[in-house]
């Protein structure tokens, strides 16, 4: 049927050379080229080079631009006339005498694009809001062309939009990309371009269905519009001077080749995440083979990964002040996923990995990209030594479990936004934000109305009554309103799914897919250690509800002691097995837009805070406004029994009911890891060990000391690359609200002394 | 009938008390009153709560993926003030393979402790002068206990760690730690001697628990005294 690629392109350019042949060389099949001719890595850094002259150059202009950005208030500069797309900037670049790896978002470093398909209201909020003017043929072409936000409130029924006020449903992508989706930017690398939209044009001759149904309409327009987004990737490398309409031949082309395609998703589309995937390993079997040839040296490969990750440390989108305050740090989420094993057993450890995780030293920590370690504890000891070292020196990776995912994933996956497996080019996901289950248990002790607005958001009934609260009406209440809760939940999120593929759909992420992808509806939820805790004192402890004159209950007083979540104590942590696997069931029930597969994320990233502030006082004996837990951490200061215990209750959440992620943040003072540099490191990696054969999926590691964060509010100017991981991803210290930066600082510091 | 203990607190994820990552079980009781103490509130042996020692080796195997390459560490309070629930729980663990550590004073007389140093991979020994009159002054008891426990140590080719808290005024002697330093390397059996600085971290449970305390106005070892003191240890 296809056309066989080593015919088309191997014997003119040699792009193939030496590569083995396999099903990759007659069909799209990434996993097959990487198993086939990958090289695993069991060594150690010491083959690592340092930053090359050049490298140290171009870094310098970034760190300039990026403090007048700072200086600017965040934002350097906005093209507000353009509305971005691929091909809608010319070529720009940071120092083309220097540059190696090149393109950019938009004519200059750190101008940010206008990207309205999303919502046009957000466009408008954005300029406003650092004092831009709207341009008047935008304002025109918007008055007729409808975006997604606009399609989405065409169709909300009330009763979400008062859920959606409340903050009982929040975060969702009804304004903004909703992101999450990787594209393979592999494929144009290995195949070319003109490869990939063979196939797609394939593809769409041969999708017919069994007649015009709406499925097959959508499916037709999509991969037209796909196919329209592949020609202008070619057009927009052509004005950097690239023609890759075919095969990458080298570590540069493939290098720049996966950068081009990344660009192309990032000009385009302002999603919440924008992953990058899993390219090092990849890219590594350009860089083995070049190497074996004399074609580049160790120092020139580590320039390229260098400048790319440059590259993608200054992409940036625009939003709005709001968006900041739930997601500071200005986050982009181009999460790399590293390592991890292969399904025959070698490591996916390869050179490349090192060089990647090198570039925290050679350009100093950073949140971006999204450094994700896929941690096997049969990961070979030098490289979790590195890891821990590296945790230790820049506390900017992130490590998630590799055997709890290849089983479902295999072993080609990669992580959207923080904690979201999926397969490669073959799956996506309908990013869902989350549910504030706190608020829920509130709405069930008040009959559905909202504790601090005492609005009836929820189904009408009758509320608590009783001074104190009984743990098994609290449960039967809890029970109804969830079911309410999962059910709008998901309606909501169809339509805001429906819409975006209507409205602002991926066209150049999804040509860089499999025609038939997995789809994946991915709710979350918020709150859930405020939860548990509060259901374990009202069983353990006796709460009584404080009313206010109109009967709402808006405080708790808590009378004794209970058991706390972050214990490893079965009779609490079994109440946060319960509720997760429940809430799960209860989501699964109810019909998904393109029949996409229910998930769930037990995530917040930095919006705890907010979800707090939004939150009446709970039974746990949290009071009105504070922040809640992050992501599945126990709530901080209650855990009594050291770190591992604390990790221990979070290992046991369920995975299989929870399989869009289950973040859960350490931080720990170096001091309490250990004497010695060699103890700490070996320490670490023992508490990762630990915490992954406990069936754990996800950890943040910070290696910081109090004091540091303290001084970091107090002078940002002496701190501008402190990087923390907070819940999913890393930041940026200084760029975090004074709020956040309270509550990393208030969070459990981990020591013993 | 499982032995019952008197447990101060449960500290999981040591990394200080022993090699690798450790299960640090504090039990109660304690004969000295060292005025330095930073577990004064773990002296009273019948207090903290009461567990068997099958109910602690439970709780500990939960930790098994985590403490592989380290173990469990017992301190106080004087771990060996309940020597048979020690031995109970130390037979436990020597049948799975669990590294077993013991943090003590020496205070009790090696007679009584023989079985459970026998199920003992290590013991950390805090000696707390050599000058039985200045171990007096600071801990209520002289060290005859204590040197002897050592002596047995090295007939059994035990493996040892020594500690000795550096105690401006009362223990920051340079002949004294040069001294102390010479004395043990008579002991192959001790494998690493850790100085540790005095701090005053301890403060708010004398306080809490209206304990007389003496060191208000003492201030921590700088950490170049430390650095000189740890070097007369250096071979």
């Amino acid at each position: 049927m296809s056309l066989t690629i080593d015919e088309k392109h191997t014997e003119s350019s040699g792009a193939y050379r030496i590569f083995q042949k396999g099903n990759w060389t007659t069909r799209i099949d990434l996993r097959d080229f990487i198993q086939h001719n990958y090289t695993p890595y069991e060594g150690d850094e010491s083959f690592l080079a340092s930053p090359t002259k050049k490298t140290k150059a171009l870094w310098d202009k970034v760190q300039e631009r990026a403090k007048e950005e700072q200086k600017r208030g965040g934002v350097y500069d906005i093209d507000f006339e353009t509305i971005s797309n691929i091909t809608s900037h010319g070529p720009g670049y940071i120092d083309r005498e220097l540059e190696t790896i090149v393109g950019l978002q938009t004519d200059e470093p750190l101008k940010r694009a206008i990207m309205p398909y999303g919502g046009i209201r957000m466009v408008y909020a954005q300029l406003e809001a650092y004092d831009r003017p709207i341009d008047p043929q935008l304002k025109k072409v918007f008055a007729h062309r409808k975006t997604h936000n606009d399609g989405v409130f065409d169709v909300y029924t009330e009763e979400m939009k008062r859920a959606r006020k409340t903050g009982v449903i929040t975060g969702l992508p009804d304004a903004y990309g909703r992101g999450r989706i990787i594209g393979d930017y592999r494929r144009p690398a290995l195949y070319g371009v003109d490869y990939l939209i063979e196939q797609k044009k394939q593809a769409h001759r041969l999708s017919i269905g069994a007649g015009m149904t709406d499925d097959v309409i959508r499916q037709r327009e999509e991969i037209a519009e796909q196919i329209r987004s592949l020609e202008e990737l070619k057009e927009m490398a052509i004005q950097y001077g690239f023609d890759i309409s075919a095969p990458a031949r080298d570590t540069r082309e493939a290098i720049q080749w996966v950068y081009f395609s990344y660009l192309a998703g990032v000009k385009e589309q302002n999603g919440a995440a924008m992953s990058l995937g899993r390219v090092a390993s990849f890219l590594d079997i350009y860089a083995e083979r070049d190497l074996a040839e004399g074609l580049f040296t160790e120092s020139e490969v580590q320039e390229l990964v260098d400048h790319l990750v440059m590259k993608l440390r200054i992409v940036r989108f625009l939003r709005t002040p709001s968006y900041d305050q739930l997601f500071s740090g200005d986050p982009t989420w181009i999460t790399e996923a590293l390592g991890g094993m292969s399904l025959d057993g070698r490591t996916l450890v390869t050179k490349m990995t090192y060089r990647f995780l090198h570039t925290l030293v050679n350009l100093g920590p950073a949140p971006e990209p999204n450094m994700t370690v896929l941690w096997s504890p049969r990961l070979p000891e030098s490289f979790k030594i590195y890891c821990a070292k590296l945790s230790e020196q820049t506390s900017s990776i992130q490590y998630e479990n590799d055997e709890l995912m290849r089983v479902k994933f295999g072993d080609d996956y990669g992580i959207a936004c923080c904690v979201s497996a999926m397969r490669i080019g073959k799956q996506m996901q309908f990013f869902g934000a989350r549910a504030n289950l706190a608020k829920a248990l509130l709405y069930a002790i008040n009959g559905g109305k909202d504790e601090k607005t005492g609005t009836q958001v929820g189904p009408f009934f009758e509320p608590v009554r009783t001074e104190y609260l009984d743990y098994n009406d609290v449960m039967d209440r809890f029970d109804m309103i969830l079911d309410w809760l999962a059910k709008l939940y998901i309606d909501t999120l169809n339509i805001i799914h429906y819409m975006h593929d209507k409205y602002c759909y991926e066209r150049i992420e999804m040509a860089l897919h499999d025609e038939e992808v997995d789809r994946t509806m991915a709710a979350g939820i918020a709150g859930l250690s405020v939860v548990v805790d509060s259901l374990s004192a009202i069983k353990h402890a006796r709460v009584r509800c404080i009313r206010n004159n109109t009967g709402l209950v808006v405080d708790y007083e808590l009378e004794g002691d209970y058991p706390k979540f972050g214990n490893n104590d079965d009779i609490v942590d079994t109440i946060a097995l319960e509720i997760t696997e429940r809430f799960m069931r209860k989501l699964k029930r109810w019909p998904t837009y393109r029949g996409s597969r229910h998930t769930m994320s037990i995530l917040t990233i930095t919006s705890n805070v907010v979800y707090g502030q939004k939150t009446g006082s709970t039974p746990d004996g949290r009071k009105v406004g504070e922040p809640f837990a992050p992501g599945a951490n126990p709530m901080h200061g209650r855990d009594s029994k050291g770190c591992i215990a604390s990790m221990a209750s979070v290992a046991k959440l369920p995975y299989d009911f929870a399989e869009d992620g289950i973040s859960y943040t350490f931080s720990i003072v170096p001091e309490a890891l250990g004497k010695t540099e060699k103890d700490r490191y070996k320490n670490l990696v023992a508490l990762m060990d630990g915490y992954f054969e406990s069936n754990g999926h996800h950890i943040n590691v910070n290696v910081l000391n109090k004091e540091v964060l303290l001084d970091a509010m107090k002078h940002p100017e002496l701190y501008p690359q402190l990087t923390i991981r907070v819940s999913g991803y890393a930041v940026n210290f200084v760029k975090l609200t004074r709020e956040q930066q309270l509550d990393v600082i208030n969070r459990t510091f981990h020591k013993m002394l | 009938m499982s032995t019952t203990g008197y447990i101060h607190s449960i500290e999981t994820g040591g990394t200080v008390d022993g090699p690798g990552l450790r299960y640090v079980l504090f039990l109660q009781g304690c004969p000295l009153r060292c005025i330095y103490c930073h577990n004064p509130d773990s002296w009273k042996l019948r207090a903290g709560q009461e567990l068997t020692a099958d109910e602690v080796f439970q709780d500990l195997l939960k930790y098994r993926p985590f403490i592989k390459s380290g173990g469990i560490t017992v301190s106080g309070g004087e771990p060996l003030v309940q020597v048979e629930f020690l031995e109970e729980l130390f037979r436990l663990c020597r049948a799975r393979g669990i590294h077993t550590a013991v943090d003590t004073s020496g205070i009790m007389p090696v007679g009584k402790i023989k079985k459970v140093l026998e199920l003992t991979d290590l013991v950390i020994l805090d000696v707390k002068a050599l000058d039985p009159d200045l171990c007096r002054k600071i801990s209520g008891s002289d060290n005859k206990n204590a040197l002897e426990l050592l002596d047995y140590l090295e007939l059994e080719n035990k493996a040892t760690w020594i500690r000795h808290v550096v105690v401006p005024g009362y223990t920051d002697n340079l002949d004294d730690l040069a001294a102390l330093a010479k004395f043990l390397k008579g002991f192959t059996c001790v494998k690493k001697t850790e100085l540790l600085p005095f701090h005053q971290m301890a403060l708010h449970k004398w306080e809490s628990l209206r304990f007389p305390y003496t060191l208000g106005d003492v201030e921590p070892p700088k950490a170049e005294f430390m650095a000189r003191a740890e070097a007369l240890f250096v071979e």
